[in-house]
This record gives C-alpha cells, sequence and structure tokens, in this order.
C-alpha cells in the first residue's frame, strides 16, 4: 500500500495500547494480532487481556467490556505498561470503563458510529463525552469505523450486518499504519483462521485494508510511528502465554522423564485451557481426563502415578480446596504428582476472570496434619513451562506431591520467549524399582515400600512388576515395611522424617540470587507474576540513583538454602504481593526479619508505577 | 497367559492379619475372591485392589496384590486412573454402601457411566461400622441407630437400580452366605469388559446384625431369593412355585399356577434396554421380601480407557510420533541474531 503521508514515522522507544470494546467485538483477537505483528517484527512485547466475567453481558454495557492491553518496546520490558498511551475504544462503554487508566494527555481512538444515545446510556453517559468537553486535555481521534466497515465490505455483496462485525480488522488495520507494523502476518493469520469461509477472509482482509488506507489517506493524523525491533538475546522466538507454556511444559516434563502423563482436570477459569491445550498433543501418549469433578481429576492422576505414569492435576483456588485431601493422601502415599492452581480473585468463587495470588498459604499448609509438600511458582508466561518442569522433577525424585503456582495473569499473558534447543531441556527421569531392596530376618530377599534413599524418597514399584506387590494408603505406614502401624514413637518418627524429606530439597534448588544494588539497605523480596513489575520498578528507581535490590523466589518450599543470610543482609525488605500479605508472613516466620507488606487485591497486577512508590517510602528522602 | 501361571489360595493372602470382627461376613467375601483368583488365569502382579475408607476398604491389605487404601469415597476415581494408565492391569474396587454411595456416590456413577474396565464390589451391610453404627444410605425408613434414635427418614438407595440408572454394562447381586454364588458372580465380573458392578449383601454382625438373614440365611432362600439366569423363566420358591411377570405396571410375583408356565418372565441379561432390569430391581424394596440375585444386565459398550489409548494411538497415525522441539517451533516464530 502507497503512503502519502510524506513525513517519515517518528521513532518512539515503546508504545502501551489498549484494544477495548465490547466483548462481542473481537477485542482479544485484535489484540493479540497486533501482538503477534509486533513480536514477530522483532519488538518486545508484554501483554494483559482482561475479560469480563460473563460470557455474554448485555451488549454495549459496562460488564460487557473486553480489553486487551499490550506493551511494545525497543528495549526488553517485562510488564504491559503502567499507564497506557493510547486508548482504542469500540463503544462509549468501552471509553468510559478504560479513561481513568489512559495517561493525561493520551491517545483516545473511537469508533464514532457506536456513540448515539442506546449506547450513551447504556454506558451511563448523560451527555457524548465527544462533545462535553470532558475529554478535553486528551488527543482524541473520531473515526467512523462501522460505517468505513460497512462500505468497504459491501462492495464485496457483505450484508451489513456480517460486515459489522469486521469493525476490529479495521480498527487493526488502522493502528497498524500508525505504528508502521508489517501487514502481510495478519493478511495471512486471517487466511489460516477463517479458512473454508471465503466471505469472511474477505470481508476481513476488505476491512483491515480499509483501517490501513484510512490511515494512510486521511490528514486525520499527523504522525506514524515506528518502534524498533529490541535487542534481545540471540535465538529463536515465540510469543507464548502462561498457560500454553505450561502445557507445554507438562509435555516436556512427560518427554524429558521418559514417562507418559496423565491429566486428570476439571474444568475451571483461568486453568481450562491447559486441559485444552493438552488433549490437543495426544500423539505424545499424553492421557487427558476431564474428570466428574476436582476431587477424581486428583484422585484419577494419583491412580496413573501409583501405575507408573507422571500424574497431573490442573485447577484454580476453588479446585484446589476440593483437592486437598486427595493431596495429603498423596503426602502419604509418597507418589509423585504435580498440582497446578492457576490462581484468581478469592474467596469462594470471587473474581473467576481476575488474578489474585492468594492461594499460597493454602498450598503451604492446606491439609490437615503435618502435611509438607514442596511449592514452586512461575514468574512469567515463558516461565510457566519450565516451573513445570522444575515441579515434575522434584515430584519424580523424592516421591511427593509437589504445588505449583500459576495466577490469571500469567496464564492468559504474553511475553516472547526464546525457544530452548533439546540440550537445554533437564533429564528428570527416574529409575522404577524391580527388584527386591531388603533381607529379612530369614535372609530372604524381600520389597520394603517405605525403605528410602538418600534423599529419603521411597522406592517406585508400580504394578506389573513381579514379585514386589506391596499395599499403599492414608492410614500411617510403619517406616520400612510400609505395614499399617498406630504406633506412637513410628508416627512421629514418620512425620518428621516426610518433613525432613521436603525440607532437605533445598539442597537441590538453585540459590537465590541478588539483582541490582547488591549492598543497598533495601530488599524487594518478590514470588510468582509481580516479577516483571518488581523488575521495571527496580531498575527505575537505580536508573533515579536509588539503591536498591530486589530477589525472587521460585521455590517457597522448601526456599533457597541462602535465602535466610539473603534476607539478614539487609536493613529494610519489602514484599510486593496480590494478596493481604502471605509471603512476608512466611519470611517473618521463617527467619525472624521486618518484612513490610505492599499489597493488592483488586483483580489486577501491580503497575511499576505502585512499586516504585512503595520503594520511595521506604527509602524516604 | 499361557505359562504356568497357577496360584493357589495362599499365593493371594498378605502377611497382614486381618482385623475384621470375628463373625463378620467380611471374612466370606474375601475367601470366595482369594478361592476364585485360582481359578482364574491371573497373575498377584497384575493385580490391583483399591478401596476408600469403611470396613469393606481394609480389603486391599489383605491381598497378596498391589493396592491402595485411599480416602473416602474416591476408590473409583483412583482405580480410573490406573485403568487408564495400564490397561493390562487388573483393578477391583472394593467398598461399603457409606464409602461408595453416600460420599463416593459421584465417583461410582461416572465409573459406571464410562464403562471403565474395573470390577466394583459393594459390600452393602446398610449400616456405618467403622464409625460404629450410623444408619448408611441404604438402611430402610425408619431406621434406629446412634445418629437416629427416632428412627432414619432418609429414603434408601436401591444400589442395583442406581447401578442401571447409571447405564452400568455389568450389575449383579450375590450374598455373603453363599461362596459358590460369589464366586460364579465374581467370575463374570471379571471377565466382563468394562465396569462390573457387583452388589454384596454383607452381614455387619456388630452393628446391623441379620439385616439380610430373612431372605439369605439357609432355611429362606429358596422361597425368599429369585435367581436370575439368563434365558431361564424367572422362577423361586420350595417347589418353583413362585415366578416373576412383567407387566405394564412392571414387574409382579405371581403363583406359577396361576399365570401358566409361559406367561412367566424370561430373564435376557443382555437386554440393551435397562427397562425391565430396572422393574426387577425394584421388585424388592427391602431385604424383607423376595428379592432377586445373580446378573441383572450384561451388556456390551465400548470400555472407556481402551477407547482413549485408541485415541492416542490413532493421534499418532495421524500427527506422528510425538515431537518436543516440533511443538514448540508451533507456533509463529521469528529469529533474533
Ligand atoms: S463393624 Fe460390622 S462390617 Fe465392620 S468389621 Fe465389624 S462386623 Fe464387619
Amino acid at each position: 500500500m502507497p503512503d502519502t503521508v510524506l513525513r517519515p514515522p517518528r521513532e518512539i522507544e515503546r508504545v502501551i495500547i489498549r484494544f477495548a470494546g465490547d466483548s462481542g467485538d473481537g477485542m482479544q483477537l485484535t489484540g493479540d494480532r497486533f501482538t503477534s505483528a509486533s513480536a514477530l517484527f522483532g519488538n518486545d512485547v508484554v501483554t494483559l487481556p482482561e475479560y469480563p466475567a460473563e460470557i455474554r453481558a448485555p451488549a454495549g454495557s459496562l460488564a460487557g467490556v473486553s480489553a486487551f492491553q499490550v506493551q511494545i518496546s525497543e528495549q526488553p520490558i517485562s510488564t504491559p505498561g503502567d499507564a497506557p498511551n493510547v486508548l482504542v475504544a469500540m463503544n462509549p462503554a468501552a471509553l468510559r470503563v478504560n479513561i481513568e487508566a489512559l495517561e493525561r494527555g493520551g491517545v483516545i481512538i473511537v469508533n464514532v458510529d457506536s456513540f448515539e444515545d442506546r449506547n450513551l446510556e447504556k454506558a451511563g453517559y448523560d451527555d457524548n463525552p465527544l462533545e462535553d468537553n470532558s475529554l478535553d486535555g486528551y488527543v482524541v481521534y473520531e473515526v467512523p469505523m462501522s460505517s468505513l466497515t460497512r462500505k468497504a465490505c459491501g462492495q464485496l455483496g457483505v450484508k451489513p450486518r456480517d460486515a459489522e462485525r469486521s469493525k476490529n480488522f479495521f480498527a487493526l488495520g488502522l493502528i497498524s499504519w500508525m505504528y508502521t507494523r508489517p501487514i502481510d502476518p495478519t493478511l495471512d493469520f486471517i487466511n489460516d483462521r477463517f479458512e473454508g469461509n471465503e466471505r469472511v477472509i474477505e470481508a476481513n482482509t476488505a476491512a483491515f485494508r480499509a483501517g490501513y488506507n484510512f490511515g494512510v489517506t486521511t490528514e486525520l493524523f499527523e504522525y506514524k510511528y515506528t518502534v524498533k525491533p529490541a535487542e534481545l538475546p540471540a535465538g529463536t522466538y515465540t510469543n507464548i502465554t502462561g498457560n500454553t507454556a505450561l502445557a507445554w511444559g507438562i509435555v516436556a516434563a512427560g518427554v524429558q522423564a521418559g514417562l507418559p502423563v496423565l491429566l486428570g482436570s476439571y474444568p475451571i477459569t483461568p486453568a481450562s485451557d491447559i486441559l485444552h491445550e493438552l488433549s490437543r498433543h495426544k500423539n505424545f501418549g499424553i492421557r487427558t481426563m476431564q474428570a466428574e469433578d476436582e476431587i477424581a481429576g486428583i484422585g484419577a492422576a494419583l491412580g496413573a502415578s501409583f501405575a507408573g505414569q507422571l500424574g497431573f492435576t490442573t485447577t484454580s483456588g476453588p479446585g484446589l480446596a476440593l483437592k486437598s485431601e486427595a493431596m495429603g493422601l498423596a503426602v502419604s502415599v509418597e507418589l509423585p504428582l504435580v498440582i497446578i492452581d492457576i490462581q484468581r480473585g478469592g474467596p469462594s468463587t470471587g473474581l473467576p476472570t481476575k488474578t489474585e495470588a492468594a492461594d499460597l498459604l493454602m498450598a503451604m499448609y492446606g491439609r490437615h496434619g503435618e502435611s509438607p509438600v514442596p511449592v514452586v511458582a512461575a514468574h512469567s508466561p515463558s516461565h510457566c513451562f519450565w516451573a513445570t518442569i522444575e515441579a515434575a522433577r522434584i515430584a519424580l525424585k523424592y516421591r511427593t506431591p509437589v504445588l505449583l503456582l500459576s495466577d490469571g495473569y500469567l496464564a492468559n499473558g504474553t511475553e516472547p520467549w526464546r525457544l530452548p534447543t533439546a540440550t537445554e531441556l533437564p533429564d528428570i527421569s527416574v529409575a522404577f524399582t524391580t527388584s527386591p531392596n531388603h533381607t529379612d530376618d530369614d535372609g530372604n530377599d524381600t520389597f520394603w515400600p517405605y525403605k528410602r534413599d538418600h534423599n529419603l524418597a521411597r522406592p517406585w514399584a508400580i504394578p506389573g512388576t513381579p514379585g514386589l506387590m506391596h499395599r499403599v494408603g492414608g492410614l500411617e505406614k510403619e517406616d520400612g515395611t510400609g505395614n499399617v502401624s498406630y504406633d506412637s514413637q513410628n508416627h512421629e518418627h514418620m512425620v518428621r522424617t516426610r518433613a525432613a524429606k521436603i525440607a532437605g530439597i533445598a539442597a537441590d534448588i538453585a540459590e537465590i540470587e541478588v539483582e541490582g544494588d547488591v549492598d543497598a539497605d533495601l530488599l524487594v523480596l518478590g514470588w510468582g507474576s509481580t516479577l516483571g513489575a518488581i523488575a521495571t520498578a527496580v531498575d527505575r528507581a537505580l536508573d533515579d540513583g536509588r539503591r536498591v535490590a530486589r530477589a525472587h523466589v521460585d521455590h517457597i518450599n522448601p526456599f533457597p538454602r541462602n535465602l535466610g543470610d539473603l534476607l539478614s543482609r539487609y536493613e529494610k525488605i519489602l514484599v510486593p504481593e496480590m494478596n493481604l500479605g502471605q509471603l512476608s508472613k512466611l519470611v517473618r516466620a521463617e527467619f525472624l526479619v521486618d518484612a513490610q507488606s505492599l499489597t493488592k487485591v483488586s483483580g489486577q497486577p501491580f503497575t511499576a508505577l505502585e512499586i516504585e512508590e512503595a520503594i520511595e517510602e521506604v527509602l524516604g528522602d | 497367559m499361557t505359562d504356568q501361571a497357577t496360584t493357589t489360595r495362599q499365593d493371594w493372602i498378605s502377611d497382614q492379619e486381618v482385623r475384621w470382627c470375628p463373625g463378620c461376613g467380611d471374612y466370606s467375601i474375601l475367601a470366595a475372591v482369594q478361592l476364585l483368583l485360582p481359578e482364574l488365569d491371573v497373575k498377584p502382579e497384575n493385580m490391583v485392589f483399591i478401596s476408600g475408607i469403611g470396613c469393606a476398604a481394609r480389603f486391599p491389605y489383605y491381598m497378596e496384590t498391589y493396592g491402595m487404601h485411599s480416602i473416602h469415597g474416591r476408590a473409583p476415581a483412583v482405580a480410573s486412573g490406573i485403568a487408564m494408565a495400564n490397561p493390562d492391569l487388573d483393578v477391583w474396587v472394593v467398598g461399603g454402601d457409606g464409602d461408595m454411595l453416600s460420599i463416593g456416590g459421584n465417583h461410582l456413577i461416572h465409573a459406571l457411566r464410562r464403562n471403565i474396565n474395573m470390577v466394583i464390589l459393594l459390600f452393602n451391610n446398610q449400616i456405618y461400622g467403622l464409625t460404629k453404627g450410623q444408619y448408611s444410605p441404604t438402611s430402610e425408613v425408619g431406621k434406629v441407630t446412634k445418629s437416629t434414635p427416632f428412627g432414619s427418614v432418609d429414603h434408601p438407595f436401591n444400589p442395583i437400580s442406581l447401578a442401571l440408572g447409571a447405564d452400568a454394562t455389568f450389575v449383579a447381586r450375590t450374598h455373603d452366605m453363599d461362596r459358590k454364588h460369589m464366586m460364579e458372580i465374581f467370575r463374570r465380573a471379571h471377565s466382563h469388559t468394562g465396569a462390573a458392578f457387583v452388589e454384596i449383601y454383607q452381614n455387619c454382625n456388630v452393628f446391623n446384625d441379620g439385616a439380610f438373614s430373612e431372605i439369605t440365611s439357609k432355611q429362606n432362600r429358596s422361597s425368599m431369593l429369585i435367581p436370575l439366569e439368563h434365558g431361564k423363566p424367572v422362577r423361586f420358591g420350595d417347589k418353583l412355585e413362585k415366578g416373576v411377570v412383567i407387566g405394564d405396571e412392571g414387574a409382579r410375583i405371581v403363583d406359577v399356577a396361576d399365570v401358566g408356565e409361559d406367561a412367566l418372565h424370561v430373564h435376557d441379561e443382555g437386554n440393551t434396554n435397562p427397562g425391565i432390569a430396572f422393574m426387577l430391581s425394584r421388585l424388592a424394596d427391602s431385604p424383607h421380601e423376595p428379592t432377586p440375585i445373580g446378573v441383572f444386565r450384561h451388556v456390551h459398550r465400548p470400555e472407556y480407557a481402551e477407547a482413549a489409548r485408541h485415541q492416542l494411538v490413532e493421534a499418532q497415525e495421524r500427527q506422528g510420533p510425538g515431537d518436543l522441539q516440533a511443538l514448540l517451533h508451533s507456533r509463529p516464530t521469528w529469529e533474533v541474531t
């Protein structure tokens, strides 16, 4: 497409765009396409999708607004950005819901066709905000997206109602022009995605080109912009969501363990996508069982582990609560199992589509009795892949259930991921026991299912192995023989042994590392999805000449072995968390340090600014 | 198995002391299983017994096989994972009426509808034994127990009706006083491909003694138990003077002399419509009236674990064996140099 704007595009370092519209307007798709085109172009990108909880809230209502925020940058970035620079609002409700987040003086591009009385009323506007000066101070572009889309598609003989559905591609075309994005990836995508439906391909292509050409030919926009490719480490990249990375982590764990995987799962937001993704990869020998409930999901996974497979179960908070009894059983029978919790706002049904990280203490302690399980937390979308393999490694080596925590923000957010080569993946295979491991008093070879190795792990002898028949169960077991035992001394010994086994894993995990100003007075300690915001905030504070360090724990039980030492070196410790202070409780209890909490439970991830301000406050002048 | 898989009863007995109350019906069920297994072409290492919680659920500890004493009600779920993981295993689930019909009712019906390959032995003693005598979901209305001093007001489940309602492919009833009958039913349940549900009337002589004696005691059996035999008219009584007919209003007990032999219902286990089996299951509301025993239903439907495994094979044929690097590169990628 020829470009009649003669001025060269202005180079900018980064831009944050939020696409917002009705949930039926296809904003997630639009945002996702813009992100992919930018990633393929070589920018660093981080995204934040936001869906309404209702599948179909009334069209045009505030509750039905769906949004997708993306930051694209020529520098490496780790958050979707704080305040958007640009808001694309497809209707009045989208404007109203999102205007507050927009930076002062930011750009608003509205679909002016939708600003008619009915929609204004549904959004709760008494007056048209485009006419009442309430948007003064913003740069507002009014674009008749619906009518231009209808016109473009009408030439193809598409009915106006159907044409209207393509208006998100008009918006995408316009923004693609504005930010000098390559257009071919999107045209290819349209052809792929709607293959077999020529009408839709033509309509979407026409709408996309119309949007692009609108930018080219109108004098409405003074400039177009470009964001240069980022300097990322060399390699092959793909743009990935946390849930896809996690599902691929499960596939990889099976491959690297040399074991078939069984996933037992019950549908729940925001974890279901893992079940969906895994069920597409049956050629890896992966069995996915959509169970009758959360308990059956973990029960089947544990059964598979008993039978010698690698059992996984995926869920979110309410489901984790239901699984706790079965987790206790897994602790008692000492079999490998990975339980994955994609945290969401709670308690109860809470905020199913919003993020929170308030299941940490439940993960740590949410079972009856002394029931320790290792807890691993993912800290970015791509890290979900690695954290899953790590959780499986620990589960297999120590014959224990392991809890892996992710959250809604990581699950649906994306980032470019440098794909690992085969040699970068760890071998996590373990051997089954196939022969007797004990000699009884009469000198006979026998099998003791609870005779432990040097890691305190018991042997994994699977059904089908001759001569090693044994029974496990939830009743207390005699150490060694595994026979049911009500002996008080034995119980004391077993409780302490199970605890020691999990504590001992500390020797087998990476030490925690400090970034930033190592000798600073203040350490910002994080876990989970806060990493991006913390890293950005600490970098900015360092740029401002502040003295601050940061560290991030991926292993929460056991903690990295050097964490206590590390914390003792800092006078002040700040712990930002998307809960009311759960990690800070843990480190206070464990290490007697004066950790200060920075908490947020709004269903939104931290912005870097919020953490930066807290750092300023702690440091004072 | 063609090699000498011969075992003796002793090979199936674990070294653990059996701890049921003396006189408990569980002993005779355990004996029936341990006597049957040497007659089947099976090896101990391929045998897995899974249970939940309750008196019956101690069963796996007494079997010299693989086993798991899991948590209350969840045995069918755990067993499902085992059956899916390894189709060569012989998976048996053992549990009581509280375990499988109350706290675990959900897993039972779903295992049955999925038709996943396992034998499910329901020890029905119409009471909670392990927790020392509360009424159970199969106790009759009016049952006086520790938790119902004025009598239970709960309507009980009929386990056979429930299993048929869940579209189970093999549904049978037997009782702990007749070893031969138990062994025959267990043998048939074992040979079934899919979920085989067997209700066993089991006497809890401590908390609900004699619950079934009106129908299972030697002197009453011929007049109170209605044997269901495939292809044969349904008849019972000392002189086979009683029979069952199926009419508009359901199954009904008649004097053969009144209706004539030809009017009697001829039992067909293989009827794909579970309706008549259901009618037969409603003949007795409680074990105080003539009660059918034997195989109510035996039909064929694809087995879940095999169907799931088949999908894996198909996926490999279609997509080739899993290639992790190909998966990682399956979405749009770009190079940074
Ligand atoms: S309480 Fe009843 S069912 Fe339990 S072992 Fe004793 S007799 Fe048997």
